[in-house]
Protein backbone atom coordinates (compact mmCIF):
# COMPACT_ATOMS: atom_id res chain seq x y z
CA UNK A 1 0.00 0.00 0.00
CA UNK A 2 0.64 3.68 0.13
CA UNK A 3 4.41 4.60 -0.40
CA UNK A 4 5.56 7.91 0.36
CA UNK A 5 4.78 9.58 -2.70
CA UNK A 6 1.34 8.16 -2.86
CA UNK A 7 0.56 9.24 0.57
CA UNK A 8 -2.35 12.11 1.40
CA UNK A 9 0.24 13.79 3.80
CA UNK A 10 2.19 16.93 3.37
CA UNK A 11 5.77 16.20 4.50
CA UNK A 12 7.02 19.51 3.60
CA UNK A 13 8.54 21.45 6.50
CA UNK A 14 9.96 25.11 7.24
CA UNK A 15 13.41 26.27 8.03
CA UNK A 16 13.42 29.99 8.24
CA UNK A 17 12.42 31.41 5.03
CA UNK A 18 13.32 28.44 3.28
CA UNK A 19 10.38 25.44 2.97
CA UNK A 20 11.93 21.92 2.08
CA UNK A 21 9.51 18.92 0.39
CA UNK A 22 10.40 16.72 2.87
CA UNK A 23 12.65 16.51 6.55
CA UNK A 24 15.19 14.39 5.76
CA UNK A 25 18.90 16.16 4.92
CA UNK A 26 22.17 14.33 4.49
CA UNK A 27 24.18 14.87 7.57
CA UNK A 28 27.17 16.79 6.88
CA UNK A 29 30.58 15.35 5.41
CA UNK A 30 29.23 11.96 5.35
CA UNK A 31 27.62 12.79 1.61
CA UNK A 32 30.77 14.10 0.16
CA UNK A 33 29.26 17.58 -1.89
CA UNK A 34 26.34 15.48 -3.03
CA UNK A 35 27.37 15.21 -6.53
CA UNK A 36 29.40 11.95 -5.57
CA UNK A 37 26.06 9.93 -5.05
CA UNK A 38 24.37 11.77 -8.17
CA UNK A 39 24.66 8.39 -10.17
CA UNK A 40 22.85 6.66 -7.65
CA UNK A 41 20.26 9.09 -6.01
CA UNK A 42 18.29 11.60 -7.36
CA UNK A 43 19.34 14.63 -5.37
CA UNK A 44 15.86 16.40 -5.49
CA UNK A 45 14.45 13.89 -3.68
CA UNK A 46 15.88 15.09 -0.57
CA UNK A 47 14.90 17.70 1.90
CA UNK A 48 18.23 19.10 1.18
CA UNK A 49 21.91 17.96 0.16
CA UNK A 50 23.90 19.23 3.26
CA UNK A 51 27.78 19.40 2.14
CA UNK A 52 31.30 18.45 3.88
CA UNK A 53 32.40 21.36 5.61
CA UNK A 54 33.83 24.48 4.15
CA UNK A 55 36.28 27.03 4.81
CA UNK A 56 37.68 30.06 3.00
CA UNK A 57 40.44 27.81 1.72
CA UNK A 58 41.52 24.06 0.51
CA UNK A 59 42.56 22.31 3.50
CA UNK A 60 44.10 18.45 3.45
CA UNK A 61 42.98 17.46 6.74
CA UNK A 62 44.44 14.45 8.79
CA UNK A 63 46.65 11.52 7.45
CA UNK A 64 44.91 8.38 7.14
CA UNK A 65 44.06 6.17 9.54
CA UNK A 66 40.65 8.54 9.95
CA UNK A 67 38.39 6.51 11.14
CA UNK A 68 37.64 3.42 12.89
CA UNK A 69 34.84 1.23 13.88
CA UNK A 70 33.07 0.79 17.22
CA UNK A 71 30.52 -1.01 18.66
CA UNK A 72 27.29 0.46 16.44
CA UNK A 73 29.32 2.99 15.54
CA UNK A 74 32.30 4.38 14.28
CA UNK A 75 34.79 7.00 14.94
CA UNK A 76 36.18 9.62 12.64
CA UNK A 77 39.04 12.57 12.62
CA UNK A 78 39.00 13.66 8.98
CA UNK A 79 40.30 17.05 9.98
CA UNK A 80 37.88 19.22 7.64
CA UNK A 81 39.42 18.23 4.22
CA UNK A 82 37.90 20.66 1.67
CA UNK A 83 38.13 22.24 -1.57
CA UNK A 84 37.62 25.69 -0.29
CA UNK A 85 34.15 27.63 -0.52
CA UNK A 86 35.32 29.56 -4.09
CA UNK A 87 36.11 25.74 -6.16
CA UNK A 88 32.88 24.98 -4.32
CA UNK A 89 31.16 27.41 -6.05
CA UNK A 90 32.71 26.55 -9.33
CA UNK A 91 33.04 23.29 -9.87
CA UNK A 92 30.15 21.42 -7.58
CA UNK A 93 27.51 24.24 -7.14
CA UNK A 94 26.72 23.81 -11.11
CA UNK A 95 26.06 20.34 -10.73
CA UNK A 96 23.67 20.72 -7.57
CA UNK A 97 21.64 23.08 -9.22
CA UNK A 98 21.25 21.16 -12.37
CA UNK A 99 20.19 18.76 -10.49
CA UNK A 100 17.52 20.95 -8.63
CA UNK A 101 19.07 19.74 -5.42
CA UNK A 102 18.48 21.82 -2.27
CA UNK A 103 21.64 23.06 -1.15
CA UNK A 104 22.92 23.56 2.46
CA UNK A 105 26.78 24.48 3.34
CA UNK A 106 28.61 23.52 6.38
CA UNK A 107 30.33 26.49 6.80
CA UNK A 108 33.58 26.51 9.14
CA UNK A 109 35.81 28.88 10.18
CA UNK A 110 39.20 29.81 12.18
CA UNK A 111 38.25 33.16 13.05
CA UNK A 112 34.53 35.08 13.33
CA UNK A 113 35.76 36.88 10.48
CA UNK A 114 35.95 34.03 8.47
CA UNK A 115 32.97 31.84 8.93
CA UNK A 116 31.56 35.66 8.00
CA UNK A 117 33.27 35.67 4.73
CA UNK A 118 32.48 32.29 3.62
CA UNK A 119 28.97 32.56 4.22
CA UNK A 120 28.99 36.45 2.41
CA UNK A 121 30.23 34.68 -0.44
CA UNK A 122 28.09 31.97 -0.55
CA UNK A 123 25.39 34.02 -0.06
CA UNK A 124 26.22 35.72 -3.55
CA UNK A 125 26.16 32.37 -5.12
CA UNK A 126 23.22 31.32 -7.13
CA UNK A 127 21.61 27.87 -5.45
CA UNK A 128 22.39 27.98 -2.09
CA UNK A 129 19.53 27.93 0.45
CA UNK A 130 20.80 27.67 3.37
CA UNK A 131 24.09 28.00 5.71
CA UNK A 132 25.07 25.22 8.51
CA UNK A 133 27.19 26.51 10.72
CA UNK A 134 29.80 24.44 11.95
CA UNK A 135 31.01 25.33 15.55
CA UNK A 136 31.04 22.00 16.66
CA UNK A 137 33.83 19.75 14.88
CA UNK A 138 35.98 18.07 17.26
CA UNK A 139 39.01 17.13 14.88
CA UNK A 140 40.43 20.34 14.74
CA UNK A 141 42.59 22.67 16.58
CA UNK A 142 41.56 26.10 15.87
CA UNK A 143 38.09 27.25 15.10
CA UNK A 144 35.00 25.01 15.13
CA UNK A 145 34.30 23.96 18.54
CA UNK A 146 36.15 26.33 20.38
CA UNK A 147 33.08 28.65 19.26
CA UNK A 148 30.40 25.87 19.87
CA UNK A 149 31.89 25.14 23.23
CA UNK A 150 31.70 28.82 24.53
CA UNK A 151 28.26 30.70 24.63
CA UNK A 152 29.63 33.98 23.91
CA UNK A 153 31.68 32.48 20.98
CA UNK A 154 28.09 30.99 19.51
CA UNK A 155 26.67 34.14 19.73
CA UNK A 156 29.70 35.87 18.19
CA UNK A 157 29.56 33.69 15.28
CA UNK A 158 26.16 33.75 14.59
CA UNK A 159 25.75 37.01 15.09
CA UNK A 160 28.34 37.81 12.41
CA UNK A 161 27.07 35.66 9.92
CA UNK A 162 23.52 37.38 10.52
CA UNK A 163 25.08 40.66 9.70
CA UNK A 164 26.41 39.04 6.16
CA UNK A 165 23.61 37.03 4.46
CA UNK A 166 19.73 36.63 4.34
CA UNK A 167 19.71 33.26 3.98
CA UNK A 168 18.13 30.54 6.87
CA UNK A 169 21.47 30.18 9.45
CA UNK A 170 21.01 26.66 11.52
CA UNK A 171 24.41 26.82 14.15
CA UNK A 172 24.83 23.36 14.49
CA UNK A 173 25.22 22.34 18.05
CA UNK A 174 28.06 19.99 19.61
CA UNK A 175 27.06 17.77 22.37
CA UNK A 176 29.98 17.73 24.33
CA UNK A 177 28.80 20.21 26.37
CA UNK A 178 26.62 19.87 29.84
CA UNK A 179 23.64 22.11 28.52
CA UNK A 180 22.70 22.15 25.03
CA UNK A 181 20.03 23.60 25.22
CA UNK A 182 21.60 27.02 26.86
CA UNK A 183 23.69 27.08 23.26
CA UNK A 184 20.49 26.77 21.30
CA UNK A 185 18.95 29.83 23.41
CA UNK A 186 22.59 31.76 22.67
CA UNK A 187 21.76 30.74 19.10
CA UNK A 188 18.13 31.88 18.86
CA UNK A 189 19.47 35.23 20.23
CA UNK A 190 22.15 35.81 17.96
CA UNK A 191 19.51 35.60 15.63
CA UNK A 192 19.78 32.31 14.07
CA UNK A 193 16.84 30.89 11.70
CA UNK A 194 17.00 27.06 13.20
CA UNK A 195 19.82 25.25 15.02
CA UNK A 196 20.90 21.81 14.32
CA UNK A 197 22.61 18.79 16.83
CA UNK A 198 24.20 16.69 17.13
CA UNK A 199 28.00 16.94 15.92
CA UNK A 200 29.54 13.83 17.07
CA UNK A 201 30.62 13.08 20.71
CA UNK A 202 34.54 13.45 21.25
CA UNK A 203 36.05 9.93 21.50
CA UNK A 204 38.48 7.90 21.95
CA UNK A 205 39.85 4.15 20.66
CA UNK A 206 43.17 2.30 21.95
CA UNK A 207 44.85 -0.40 19.94
CA UNK A 208 45.84 -2.66 22.88
CA UNK A 209 48.72 -4.19 21.28
CA UNK A 210 50.66 -1.19 19.98
CA UNK A 211 48.70 0.77 22.96
CA UNK A 212 48.38 3.88 20.49
CA UNK A 213 44.92 5.48 19.32
CA UNK A 214 43.47 3.58 16.51
CA UNK A 215 43.30 6.81 14.71
CA UNK A 216 46.23 9.38 13.46
CA UNK A 217 44.66 11.70 15.36
CA UNK A 218 44.14 10.37 18.32
CA UNK A 219 40.64 11.21 19.27
CA UNK A 220 37.71 11.91 16.81
CA UNK A 221 34.06 12.04 16.93
CA UNK A 222 31.72 9.28 17.53
CA UNK A 223 28.67 8.92 15.00
CA UNK A 224 26.37 6.31 14.49
CA UNK A 225 23.44 4.08 16.18
CA UNK A 226 25.65 4.37 19.43
CA UNK A 227 24.64 7.50 20.40
CA UNK A 228 21.26 7.99 19.28
CA UNK A 229 19.31 7.64 22.47
CA UNK A 230 21.87 10.53 23.65
CA UNK A 231 21.07 12.66 20.53
CA UNK A 232 17.31 12.42 21.00
CA UNK A 233 17.39 13.32 24.64
CA UNK A 234 19.60 16.54 23.62
CA UNK A 235 17.07 17.15 20.55
CA UNK A 236 14.10 16.92 22.86
CA UNK A 237 16.08 19.54 25.34
CA UNK A 238 16.49 21.98 22.55
CA UNK A 239 13.01 21.78 21.11
CA UNK A 240 11.73 22.41 24.96
CA UNK A 241 13.91 25.61 25.21
CA UNK A 242 14.03 27.31 22.02
CA UNK A 243 11.08 28.45 19.37
CA UNK A 244 12.95 28.83 16.28
CA UNK A 245 13.18 24.99 14.31
CA UNK A 246 15.41 21.94 15.43
CA UNK A 247 17.37 19.90 13.53
CA UNK A 248 18.26 16.52 14.93
CA UNK A 249 20.47 13.98 13.85
CA UNK A 250 22.39 11.20 15.71
CA UNK A 251 22.26 7.22 14.52
CA UNK A 252 19.34 7.57 11.88
CA UNK A 253 19.59 4.31 10.39
CA UNK A 254 15.71 4.11 9.44
CA UNK A 255 12.63 5.63 9.07
CA UNK A 256 11.75 4.80 13.02
CA UNK A 257 15.16 6.76 14.24
CA UNK A 258 13.85 9.36 12.32
CA UNK A 259 10.07 9.92 13.77
CA UNK A 260 11.35 9.66 16.75
CA UNK A 261 14.01 12.59 16.79
CA UNK A 262 11.02 13.93 14.98
CA UNK A 263 8.65 13.39 18.55
CA UNK A 264 10.83 14.69 20.17
CA UNK A 265 10.94 18.06 18.75
CA UNK A 266 13.19 17.88 15.16
CA UNK A 267 11.59 20.06 12.32
CA UNK A 268 13.96 17.79 9.98
CA UNK A 269 16.46 14.90 9.96
CA UNK A 270 19.69 14.65 8.88
CA UNK A 271 21.25 11.35 7.89
CA UNK A 272 25.12 10.97 8.10
CA UNK A 273 26.58 6.96 9.26
CA UNK A 274 23.92 5.52 7.57
CA UNK A 275 24.30 6.55 4.09
CA UNK A 276 27.92 4.45 4.24
CA UNK A 277 26.04 1.53 4.88
CA UNK A 278 22.96 2.49 2.69
CA UNK A 279 23.57 5.00 0.09
CA UNK A 280 19.85 3.81 -0.88
CA UNK A 281 18.31 4.89 2.17
CA UNK A 282 16.82 8.31 1.34
CA UNK A 283 13.70 7.03 -0.29
CA UNK A 284 13.37 3.96 2.66
CA UNK A 285 13.41 6.86 5.37
CA UNK A 286 11.26 9.35 3.61
CA UNK A 287 8.40 6.78 2.29
CA UNK A 288 8.15 5.57 5.92
CA UNK A 289 7.38 8.78 7.23
CA UNK A 290 4.86 9.44 5.08
CA UNK A 291 3.81 5.86 5.66
CA UNK A 292 3.92 6.48 9.58
CA UNK A 293 1.69 10.01 9.10
CA UNK A 294 -0.92 7.93 6.72
CA UNK A 295 -1.18 4.56 9.39
CA UNK A 296 -1.74 7.39 11.93
CA UNK A 297 -4.29 9.14 10.14
CA UNK A 298 -1.98 12.78 10.69
CA UNK A 299 -2.05 15.42 7.56
CA UNK A 300 1.00 17.40 7.73
CA UNK A 301 4.40 16.88 9.92
CA UNK A 302 3.83 19.73 11.67
CA UNK A 303 1.52 18.19 14.17
CA UNK A 304 4.14 15.29 14.80
CA UNK A 305 6.90 17.54 15.48
CA UNK A 306 7.52 18.05 19.46
CA UNK A 307 4.41 15.46 20.05
CA UNK A 308 6.30 13.12 22.79
CA UNK A 309 4.11 12.93 25.76
CA UNK A 310 6.87 12.90 28.69
CA UNK A 311 4.39 12.20 31.72
CA UNK A 312 4.69 9.59 33.90
CA UNK A 313 3.67 6.34 32.42
CA UNK B 1 26.79 3.99 -11.82
CA UNK B 2 27.10 1.57 -8.82
CA UNK B 3 24.37 -1.17 -8.50
CA UNK B 4 23.45 -2.44 -4.63
CA UNK B 5 22.30 -5.81 -4.41
CA UNK B 6 21.14 -8.74 -1.84
CA UNK B 7 23.63 -10.81 -3.47
CA UNK B 8 23.04 -14.15 -2.27
CA UNK B 9 25.85 -17.05 -1.62
CA UNK B 10 26.62 -19.68 -4.31
CA UNK B 11 29.56 -20.75 -2.99
CA UNK B 12 32.31 -20.60 -0.25
CA UNK B 13 35.16 -22.12 -0.82
CA UNK B 14 37.87 -22.24 2.08
CA UNK B 15 41.09 -22.26 0.90
CA UNK B 16 43.06 -22.72 4.22
CA UNK B 17 42.16 -21.51 7.95
CA UNK B 18 42.49 -17.64 6.86
CA UNK B 19 41.50 -17.73 3.14
CA UNK B 20 38.01 -18.12 1.51
CA UNK B 21 36.66 -17.57 -1.84
CA UNK B 22 33.15 -16.18 -1.84
CA UNK B 23 31.03 -16.94 -4.59
CA UNK B 24 28.31 -13.94 -5.28
CA UNK B 25 24.75 -13.47 -7.16
CA UNK B 26 25.64 -10.47 -8.63
CA UNK B 27 25.36 -10.05 -12.56
CA UNK B 28 24.67 -6.48 -12.72
CA UNK B 29 28.32 -6.05 -10.91
CA UNK B 30 29.73 -8.34 -12.61
CA UNK B 31 28.72 -7.18 -15.84
CA UNK B 32 30.22 -3.70 -15.51
CA UNK B 33 33.18 -4.76 -13.56
CA UNK B 34 36.65 -4.00 -14.75
CA UNK B 35 40.19 -5.26 -13.70
CA UNK B 36 41.36 -3.32 -10.36
CA UNK B 37 37.57 -2.16 -9.47
CA UNK B 38 36.29 -3.24 -6.12
CA UNK B 39 32.82 -3.82 -3.81
CA UNK B 40 32.07 -3.08 -1.05
CA UNK B 41 30.33 -5.32 0.97
CA UNK B 42 28.42 -6.26 4.31
CA UNK B 43 27.48 -9.39 5.87
CA UNK B 44 25.97 -8.33 9.18
CA UNK B 45 22.34 -7.67 9.55
CA UNK B 46 22.38 -5.68 12.67
CA UNK B 47 24.44 -2.49 13.65
CA UNK B 48 27.43 -4.19 14.72
CA UNK B 49 29.97 -4.56 12.56
CA UNK B 50 28.47 -1.23 11.09
CA UNK B 51 29.81 -0.87 7.96
CA UNK B 52 30.61 -2.31 4.78
CA UNK B 53 34.21 -3.69 3.75
CA UNK B 54 35.76 -3.06 0.58
CA UNK B 55 36.90 -5.78 -1.40
CA UNK B 56 38.72 -6.42 -4.87
CA UNK B 57 36.34 -8.02 -7.17
CA UNK B 58 38.51 -11.96 -7.92
CA UNK B 59 36.71 -13.70 -10.27
CA UNK B 60 34.41 -12.61 -12.66
CA UNK B 61 31.79 -15.80 -12.88
CA UNK B 62 30.04 -16.97 -16.37
CA UNK B 63 27.30 -19.28 -17.23
CA UNK B 64 27.79 -21.68 -20.21
CA UNK B 65 27.73 -19.01 -22.55
CA UNK B 66 29.96 -16.81 -21.45
CA UNK B 67 27.42 -14.20 -19.62
CA UNK B 68 28.52 -13.05 -16.27
CA UNK B 69 26.45 -14.37 -13.76
CA UNK B 70 28.58 -12.95 -10.77
CA UNK B 71 31.54 -12.86 -9.10
CA UNK B 72 33.86 -13.80 -6.42
CA UNK B 73 35.87 -12.36 -3.31
CA UNK B 74 39.02 -13.65 -2.19
CA UNK B 75 38.69 -13.10 1.77
CA UNK B 76 41.49 -13.16 4.23
CA UNK B 77 40.08 -13.31 7.98
CA UNK B 78 41.42 -10.48 10.27
CA UNK B 79 38.43 -9.51 11.94
CA UNK B 80 35.25 -9.81 12.55
CA UNK B 81 33.56 -8.59 9.27
CA UNK B 82 35.97 -11.32 7.49
CA UNK B 83 34.87 -14.05 9.79
CA UNK B 84 31.34 -13.70 8.88
CA UNK B 85 32.60 -14.36 5.01
CA UNK B 86 34.55 -16.78 5.97
CA UNK B 87 31.79 -18.47 7.55
CA UNK B 88 28.77 -17.52 4.99
CA UNK B 89 27.50 -20.34 3.68
CA UNK B 90 25.35 -20.80 0.28
CA UNK B 91 22.19 -19.51 0.50
CA UNK B 92 22.97 -16.51 2.68
CA UNK B 93 22.89 -13.20 1.24
CA UNK B 94 25.24 -10.69 1.50
CA UNK B 95 24.81 -6.78 0.25
CA UNK B 96 27.23 -5.94 -1.98
CA UNK B 97 28.07 -2.44 -3.44
CA UNK B 98 29.90 -1.58 -6.91
CA UNK B 99 31.73 -1.86 -9.02
CA UNK B 100 33.34 1.18 -7.52
CA UNK B 101 36.41 2.98 -8.50
CA UNK B 102 39.18 3.81 -11.22
CA UNK B 103 40.74 0.68 -12.80
CA UNK B 104 43.93 -0.73 -14.03
CA UNK B 105 45.12 1.29 -17.13
CA UNK B 106 46.10 -1.77 -19.45
CA UNK B 107 49.03 -1.71 -21.74
CA UNK B 108 49.72 -3.21 -25.22
CA UNK B 109 52.28 -5.84 -26.67
CA UNK B 110 54.74 -5.11 -27.05
CA UNK B 111 55.34 -3.56 -23.33
CA UNK B 112 55.14 -6.43 -20.82
CA UNK B 113 52.60 -6.77 -17.87
CA UNK B 114 54.31 -7.49 -14.98
CA UNK B 115 51.83 -8.30 -11.92
CA UNK B 116 53.52 -8.18 -8.12
CA UNK B 117 51.12 -9.40 -5.62
CA UNK B 118 51.39 -10.22 -1.91
CA UNK B 119 48.87 -12.36 -0.14
CA UNK B 120 45.49 -11.21 -0.20
CA UNK B 121 46.76 -8.59 -2.89
CA UNK B 122 46.51 -11.49 -5.12
CA UNK B 123 42.66 -10.57 -5.57
CA UNK B 124 42.74 -8.16 -8.21
CA UNK B 125 45.36 -9.99 -10.48
CA UNK B 126 43.10 -12.75 -11.40
CA UNK B 127 40.61 -10.29 -13.77
CA UNK B 128 44.06 -8.22 -14.51
CA UNK B 129 46.21 -11.14 -16.04
CA UNK B 130 42.84 -12.60 -18.21
CA UNK B 131 42.30 -9.04 -19.52
CA UNK B 132 46.43 -8.85 -20.23
CA UNK B 133 46.55 -12.24 -22.19
CA UNK B 134 43.61 -11.06 -23.88
CA UNK B 135 45.45 -8.03 -25.43
CA UNK B 136 47.97 -10.42 -26.26
CA UNK B 137 50.62 -8.82 -23.59
CA UNK B 138 53.11 -11.41 -22.48
CA UNK B 139 52.72 -11.39 -18.59
CA UNK B 140 54.66 -12.06 -15.06
CA UNK B 141 52.80 -12.68 -11.91
CA UNK B 142 55.99 -11.98 -8.99
CA UNK B 143 53.38 -13.75 -5.99
CA UNK B 144 54.95 -13.69 -2.53
CA UNK B 145 53.23 -15.74 0.83
CA UNK B 146 53.73 -16.18 3.81
CA UNK B 147 53.73 -20.14 3.44
CA UNK B 148 53.46 -22.06 0.35
CA UNK B 149 50.28 -23.26 1.27
CA UNK B 150 48.90 -19.72 0.92
CA UNK B 151 50.24 -19.26 -2.69
CA UNK B 152 46.79 -20.40 -4.07
CA UNK B 153 45.66 -20.51 -7.86
CA UNK B 154 48.72 -20.96 -9.49
CA UNK B 155 47.71 -24.05 -11.93
CA UNK B 156 45.25 -21.00 -13.04
CA UNK B 157 47.68 -18.52 -14.18
CA UNK B 158 49.98 -21.16 -15.18
CA UNK B 159 47.71 -22.73 -17.70
CA UNK B 160 46.25 -18.39 -18.51
CA UNK B 161 50.27 -18.74 -20.13
CA UNK B 162 51.24 -16.25 -16.92
CA UNK B 163 54.84 -16.57 -16.06
CA UNK B 164 55.02 -17.29 -12.25
CA UNK B 165 58.00 -16.00 -9.94
CA UNK B 166 57.12 -17.36 -6.31
CA UNK B 167 58.16 -16.58 -2.99
CA UNK B 168 57.46 -17.10 0.62
CA UNK B 169 59.01 -15.44 3.77
CA UNK B 170 59.52 -19.25 5.28
CA UNK B 171 60.92 -20.77 2.28
CA UNK B 172 58.72 -23.54 2.17
CA UNK B 173 57.99 -22.66 -1.61
CA UNK B 174 59.85 -20.73 -4.64
CA UNK B 175 62.11 -18.24 -3.60
CA UNK B 176 62.64 -17.10 -0.01
CA UNK B 177 62.00 -14.14 1.10
CA UNK B 178 60.11 -11.31 -0.30
CA UNK B 179 58.94 -10.68 -4.09
CA UNK B 180 60.97 -7.58 -4.10
CA UNK B 181 64.08 -9.33 -4.53
CA UNK B 182 63.21 -11.17 -7.82
CA UNK B 183 61.81 -8.36 -9.10
CA UNK B 184 64.59 -5.97 -8.67
CA UNK B 185 66.92 -8.78 -10.40
CA UNK B 186 64.13 -8.98 -13.78
CA UNK B 187 63.98 -5.77 -14.05
CA UNK B 188 67.76 -5.41 -13.98
CA UNK B 189 68.13 -7.55 -16.59
CA UNK B 190 65.33 -6.16 -18.94
CA UNK B 191 66.90 -4.38 -21.62
CA UNK B 192 65.99 -0.78 -21.56
CA UNK B 193 64.38 -0.77 -25.07
CA UNK B 194 61.76 -3.62 -24.25
CA UNK B 195 58.99 -1.43 -22.09
CA UNK B 196 57.42 -3.22 -19.17
CA UNK B 197 54.54 -1.93 -17.10
CA UNK B 198 54.35 -3.14 -13.31
CA UNK B 199 50.94 -3.26 -11.81
CA UNK B 200 51.06 -4.26 -7.54
CA UNK B 201 48.77 -5.34 -5.00
CA UNK B 202 49.39 -6.49 -1.41
CA UNK B 203 50.92 -4.98 2.06
CA UNK B 204 51.82 -1.21 2.29
CA UNK B 205 54.99 -1.83 2.63
CA UNK B 206 55.13 -4.35 -0.16
CA UNK B 207 53.86 -1.42 -2.49
CA UNK B 208 56.21 1.05 -1.75
CA UNK B 209 59.08 -1.29 -2.37
CA UNK B 210 57.75 -2.14 -5.85
CA UNK B 211 56.72 1.63 -6.49
CA UNK B 212 60.72 2.60 -5.48
CA UNK B 213 61.80 -0.57 -7.34
CA UNK B 214 59.79 0.97 -10.71
CA UNK B 215 61.26 4.13 -10.32
CA UNK B 216 64.34 3.39 -9.66
CA UNK B 217 64.88 1.15 -13.06
CA UNK B 218 62.09 3.73 -14.61
CA UNK B 219 59.37 1.89 -15.29
CA UNK B 220 55.72 2.66 -15.38
CA UNK B 221 53.66 1.27 -12.33
CA UNK B 222 49.95 1.55 -10.95
CA UNK B 223 49.30 0.21 -7.08
CA UNK B 224 46.14 -0.67 -5.81
CA UNK B 225 46.07 0.76 -1.62
CA UNK B 226 43.92 -0.37 0.45
CA UNK B 227 42.67 2.20 3.32
CA UNK B 228 40.04 1.72 5.54
CA UNK B 229 37.07 3.43 4.03
CA UNK B 230 33.75 4.50 5.07
CA UNK B 231 31.29 4.18 1.97
CA UNK B 232 33.15 3.75 -1.07
CA UNK B 233 31.95 6.19 -3.12
CA UNK B 234 33.17 9.64 -1.83
CA UNK B 235 31.14 10.75 0.75
CA UNK B 236 33.21 10.45 3.75
CA UNK B 237 36.85 11.38 3.02
CA UNK B 238 38.22 8.51 4.91
CA UNK B 239 40.20 6.57 2.64
CA UNK B 240 42.68 9.59 1.20
CA UNK B 241 46.15 9.25 0.12
CA UNK B 242 48.74 11.81 -0.60
CA UNK B 243 49.48 12.67 -3.58
CA UNK B 244 52.51 15.44 -4.97
CA UNK B 245 51.23 18.28 -5.95
CA UNK B 246 52.51 20.50 -8.40
CA UNK B 247 55.27 22.72 -7.17
CA UNK B 248 56.25 20.34 -4.50
CA UNK B 249 53.90 19.56 -1.27
CA UNK B 250 50.90 17.08 -1.34
CA UNK B 251 47.49 16.65 -1.30
CA UNK B 252 44.75 13.89 -0.22
CA UNK B 253 42.84 11.87 -2.87
CA UNK B 254 40.05 9.75 -2.08
CA UNK B 255 41.21 6.47 -2.80
CA UNK B 256 37.53 4.95 -3.14
CA UNK B 257 37.24 7.43 -6.15
CA UNK B 258 40.74 8.62 -7.57
CA UNK B 259 41.55 4.85 -6.72
CA UNK B 260 42.29 2.27 -5.82
CA UNK B 261 44.33 2.12 -8.28
CA UNK B 262 46.82 4.99 -8.29
CA UNK B 263 49.97 5.95 -10.47
CA UNK B 264 52.84 4.90 -7.79
CA UNK B 265 55.08 7.68 -9.19
CA UNK B 266 52.68 10.15 -7.65
CA UNK B 267 51.75 8.43 -4.35
CA UNK B 268 54.11 10.49 -1.03
CA UNK B 269 55.54 6.90 0.11
CA UNK B 270 57.73 7.47 2.94
C1 LIG C 1 33.10 10.87 8.39
C2 LIG C 1 32.31 12.00 8.99
C3 LIG C 1 32.57 13.31 8.59
C4 LIG C 1 31.86 14.38 9.13
N1 LIG C 1 32.10 15.66 8.69
C5 LIG C 1 31.36 16.69 9.17
C6 LIG C 1 31.53 18.02 8.67
O1 LIG C 1 32.32 18.29 7.76
N2 LIG C 1 30.77 19.02 9.23
C7 LIG C 1 29.85 18.76 10.22
O2 LIG C 1 29.21 19.69 10.68
N3 LIG C 1 29.65 17.51 10.67
C8 LIG C 1 30.38 16.48 10.18
N4 LIG C 1 30.15 15.20 10.65
C9 LIG C 1 29.10 14.96 11.65
C10 LIG C 1 27.80 14.52 11.00
O3 LIG C 1 27.30 15.51 10.13
C11 LIG C 1 26.74 14.20 12.06
O4 LIG C 1 26.55 15.35 12.87
C12 LIG C 1 27.13 13.04 12.96
O5 LIG C 1 27.84 12.06 12.23
C13 LIG C 1 25.94 12.37 13.64
O6 LIG C 1 25.05 11.81 12.71
P1 LIG C 1 25.08 10.25 12.25
O7 LIG C 1 25.15 9.43 13.50
O8 LIG C 1 23.84 10.07 11.44
O9 LIG C 1 26.32 10.09 11.43
C14 LIG C 1 30.87 14.12 10.11
C15 LIG C 1 30.61 12.80 10.50
C16 LIG C 1 31.30 11.74 9.96
C17 LIG C 1 30.97 10.34 10.39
Amino acid sequence: MGTGQQAPVDLSVRIGSLTIANPVMSASGCFGYGVEYAGMVDLSTLGAVVVKGLFLKEREGHPAPRIVETPAGMINAIGLQGIGVHRFISEKLPELRERRATVVVNVCGTTVDEYAEVSRILSDAEGVHALELNISCPNIKEGGIQFGCSLGGTHDVVSAVRKVTSLPIIPKLTPNVTDPASFARAAEAAGADAVSLVNTFLALAIDIESRRPKISNGMGGLSGPAIRPIAVRMVYECRQAVKIPVVGMGGIMNARDALEFMIAGATAVQVGTANFVDPLIWNTIVSGIGDYLTRHGIKSVDALIGSVDMGKH
Amino acid sequence: MPFDVAATVVANLALSHDYNVLALDAPQIAEAAIPGQFVMVKAATGHDPLLRRPFSVFEILRDASGRATGLSLLVKRIGVSTGLLYDAKPGDTIMCLGPLGQPFTLVDAPADGWMVAGGVGLAPVWTLAEALVARGVTTTLFYGARRNDELFYLDFFRTLGVELVLTTEDGSGGEQGRVIAPLERALAARPADQPVSLYACGPEGMLAATARTAAAFGRPCEVSVERIMGCGMGGCYSCVVPMKSEGGGFHHVRSCIAGPVLDAAQIVWD
